[in-house]
């Protein structure tokens, strides 16, 4: 759109960034001009938020040059390059933990001197504004923990924004948000452009991308491998061989098939509080052996509170069986080692430990032969595992971090296996080897799977059974195919 | 309809109970609680400043008597030298600037690690003055410790104001900086320093200042305590037990408070002082107070104080 209207405001040239002997970002040039919203796309660990931390400084680029309204940046420590009016949503929230949210912004709104001891008379106001807008006026006063987890979103776009940056990198706003939050949020980048700031965007979420930005650049290992209107780079061969995949196909089995009489999994009218809030009330739910079962919710609907409690992490009201025995007054150790693993949303790696030692701790009860089978397996479902084997998991890409996740969770080749949001932050084509790999487990295996979703067009394609969770009650439940008709509403 | 009472009001009526306290003391007591008090007055300070360290900026730093020990050396080394040619309290100032200059030369490369790593740092940084005041005993007076011919006062009560007016003043001043946008840029730095970066802050210059001031007043304190004990030795201001019941102190009383690792001071050290007669087994008993507070109440006394007026 405004392409070629105006002189660039970034200009970034054969910008690399290497780590020892990988090479993350490999030569990229591009620019982007005011007022114009340029979409960075490729498969997970293809260097796109590598080259957003080399921009901002938090990394210091191998080689290249990075100019903003002309004036040089590589090499200036992060905190300059933020004066200089480049501002970063980071791909994972980190808000400050102790302070509220109100705080969270006000330390933005700071500025860097020694000799400022007093807060200035209008920091509050401005707080108070930019958190209106980005829709945060109602939980001010709260601590970051509490937050759903489009506020926290919210509240990284908040502190991003508040010095005024010329240039905005935003890091995967939408993973994790439902279709309304998109919106809203697409709605809130789209102000940035009226305003004239610069805005560079990595997301996975395809459509929103395509809606949204001016024009797309595709990555492909840290390479530029095409560029131009969001249509065409879609409709490149490259691009959609190494990014977008096929489409999911689904293969539904009726409940009646299941032939065992007692589901091997019984909720039964579960209910749990934090403090007052009530996270889950009367949930009752069933999954036979063999059958995979997506929950589909909202935000905070309580899926993941659901999930905690059958992992024996949360107390909780009502009775939950496995084959039949109840499973209080289990430890989470014990529910682990009876065969029900959960691969938990905020994926609990061991950072500081290498990709295979995260593995290996997984299959840590196998024996040795069996072991190395299952490895070779995972490898060969997510060959990037193979070539990260030694790297600390805390360096990963967010997607690959997240492939790390799932195959800790099938090392231990559980009985039943409950993921919690495993698509988030995955690229497309990476959706499609999960769900090859998700199919190939039901034919070969009879692993029971428990999926907790709200990306739909994976939890469904992915479901004999799907319930749907609705703040914190269980409102409907089906095969797939009458989703759409019956319960659709606020998903698609 | 009632008033509902501020959470933090018990715990600045029990704040003002004891000033109260504080202030009317010299009247009553006698000499022996009046040089207590006086020495568990600069501990507190020691303790503040290590708040200002760990709490904000994230930063443990396990030698505090690293900063305290060349304050209070230098200042006593240089008091032993040149009296009567120089004013005590020249002394007192060298002592907390030579604080600071060793405060940076230790922060300046420790900053450059992260995590554990600035902690060891600073434990060899303290092993190494320990070594070095015993190596060079013709200067510091060894294994014996160094006597001072000064002291500021022989008078209990005037050491006892001089201590106190000398907490209050640190004290508020470290309580301000910590609650002041500084303070808060501190805690950004040290819970997220990539994030505080992006941010638009110098993590680096935030850290080194806070350094700075924790120095400034370890050492001022610690020289001020040469001057009310008369001597300096490794085992009062130096020596790994006495940093560690500063930190105990500090996260007794209730981390990023400050002023409640003015309380774990006063606490501990009383506490030490009450028990005594029991022998070894006083050590054990405070220790296990400590322990269980810290166990049970994460934030210390003033945690529990503000716990108890929110229940
Ligand atoms: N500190 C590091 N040390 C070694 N390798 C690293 C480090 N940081 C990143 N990498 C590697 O660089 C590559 C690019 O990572 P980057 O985070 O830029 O990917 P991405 O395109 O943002 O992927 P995603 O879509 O999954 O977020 C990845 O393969 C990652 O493992
Ligand atoms: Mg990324």
């Amino acid at each position: 759109m405004t392409q070629g209207m105006s002189a660039p405001i970034l200009e970034v040239t054969n910008l690399t960034k290497r780590y020892g002997g990988l090479v993350a970002v490999k030569n990229l040039s591009f620019s982007i001009a005011p007022g114009e919203i340029l979409g960075l796309i490729g498969p997970n660990g293809s260097g796109k938020s590598t080259a957003m931390k080399s921009i901002m400084g938090v990394e210091r680029p191998s080689a290249g040059s990075i100019k903003l309204d002309g004036v040089e940046l590589a090499g200036l420590p992060s905190h300059q390059i933020a004066r200089k009016g480049v501002g970063l949503v980071f791909q994972h929230s980190r808000p400050l933990a102790r302070q509220t949210v109100l705080e969270n912004i006000k330390v933005a709104l700071l500025p860097d001197k020694l000799t400022h001891l007093f807060a200035d008379k209008d920091t509050d106001g401005k707080a108070r504004a930019i958190a209106a807008r980005v829709g945060l006026a109602g939980v001010l006063d709260r601590k970051p923990a509490t937050l759903a987890f489009a506020d926290l979103r919210r509240l990284e776009l908040a502190k991003a924004v508040a010095r005024h940056p010329k240039l905005v990198l935003v890091d995967e706003p939408f993973a994790g948000l439902t279709a309304s939050e998109v919106a809203d949020f697409s709605q809130l980048i789209r102000e940035f452009r009226v305003e004239g700031r610069a805005v560079l965007l990595v997301d996975h979420n395809v459509k929103s991308v395509s809606a949204l930005v001016d024009r797309v650049l595709a990555m492909y290992l840290g390479e530029w491998i095409a560029e131009g209107a969001a249509a065409d780079v879609m409709r490149d061969e490259t691009v959609r061989r190494v990014y977008l995949g096929g489409a999911l196909v689904s293969t539904a089995r009726a409940e009646s098939l299941f032939s065992d009489r007692t589901p091997v999994l019984q909720v039964e009218n579960v209910g749990v509080c934090y403090g007052k809030a009530r996270a889950l009330q009367d949930v009752s739910l069933h999954v036979h052996e063999g059958e995979f079962v997506s929950l589909v919710g909202l935000n905070g609907a309580g899926k993941t509170t659901l999930f905690n409690a059958i992992s024996g992490l949360m107390a909780y009201s009502g009775e939950i069986k496995w084959a039949g025995r109840p499973l209080r007054p289990g430890s989470p150790a014990q529910i682990a080692r009876s065969g029900i693993v959960q691969c938990p949303e905020t994926r609990e790696l061991f950072g500081e430990m290498s990709v295979r030692e995260n593995l290996d701790l997984g299959g840590n009860a196998l024996g040795g032969e069996e072991c190395a089978r299952q490895l070779n397996w995972l490898f060969d479902l997510f060959p990037i595992l193979k070539a990260r084997q030694s790297q600390m998991a805390r360096t990963l890409s967010g997607g690959e971090q997240q492939m790390l996740a799932i195959a800790r969770a099938l090392m231990m080749k559980p009985k039943l296996l409950i993921l919690d949001e495993p698509t988030l932050g995955l690229a497309p084509v990476i959706l499609e080897t999960l769900s090859r790999a998700l199919d190939r487990l039901r034919e070969t295996t009879k692993i029971t799977l428990l999926l907790g979703e709200q990306n739909v067009t994976f939890a469904l394609p992915h479901a004999d059974r799907v319930y749907v969770l609705d703040h914190a009650r269980i409102v409907w439940e089906g095969p797939p195919d009458r989703f759409e008709a019956e319960a659709a509403a606020n998903y698609l | 309809m009632k008033l509902r009472p501020l959470p933090a009001s018990r715990l600045f009526w029990t704040g003002a109970a004891a000033f109260a306290v504080a202030m009317l003391l010299p009247l009553y007591a006698s000499g022996y609680v009046l040089g207590l008090l006086t020495v568990a007055y600069y501990t507190a300070v020691f303790a503040m400043s290590w708040d200002l360290l760990f709490g904000f900026a994230g930063e443990v730093n396990f030698g505090p008597t690293f900063l305290i020990g060349v304050g209070a050396y230098t200042a006593g080394i240089l008091d032993a030298r040149l009296s009567p040619g120089i004013s005590i309290y020249l002394c007192i100032l060298a002592g907390a600037a030579a604080a600071v200059v060793a405060g940076v030369a230790l922060a300046l490369p420790a900053l450059r690690v992260s995590g554990p790593y600035f902690g060891l740092t600073t434990l060899v940084a303290v092993l190494m003055l320990q070594n070095f005041i015993i190596v060079a005993a013709d200067l510091t007076g060894g294994e014996i410790g160094l006597a001072v011919p000064d002291v500021i006062t022989i008078d209990a009560s005037a050491n006892y104001w001089i201590a106190f007016c000398f907490m209050t003043v640190s004290g508020a001043i470290l309580f301000g900086l910590s609650r002041s946008p500084i303070g808060l840029i501190l805690q950004a730095s040290g819970q997220d320093k990539v994030q505080a970066g992006a941010l638009g802050f110098n993590v680096t210059k935030h850290k080194l200042v806070a350094f700075i001031v924790s120095a400034f007043f370890s050492g001022l304190a610690g020289a001020l305590m040469v001057f009310y004990m008369g001597t300096a030795s490794v085992g009062s201001f130096v020596d790994i037990s006495v940093g560690v019941q500063i930190i105990i102190a500090a996260v007794l009383g209730g981390r990023r408070t400050v002023i409640g690792a003015a309380m774990g001071a006063v606490f501990l050290i009383g506490m030490g002082e009450l028990l005594r007669p029991l022998g070894e087994l006083a050590t054990l008993i405070v220790s296990v107070i400590a322990l269980c507070v810290i166990l049970y109440f994460p934030d210390g006394f003033v945690g529990m104080l503000r716990g108890g007026a929110r229940a």
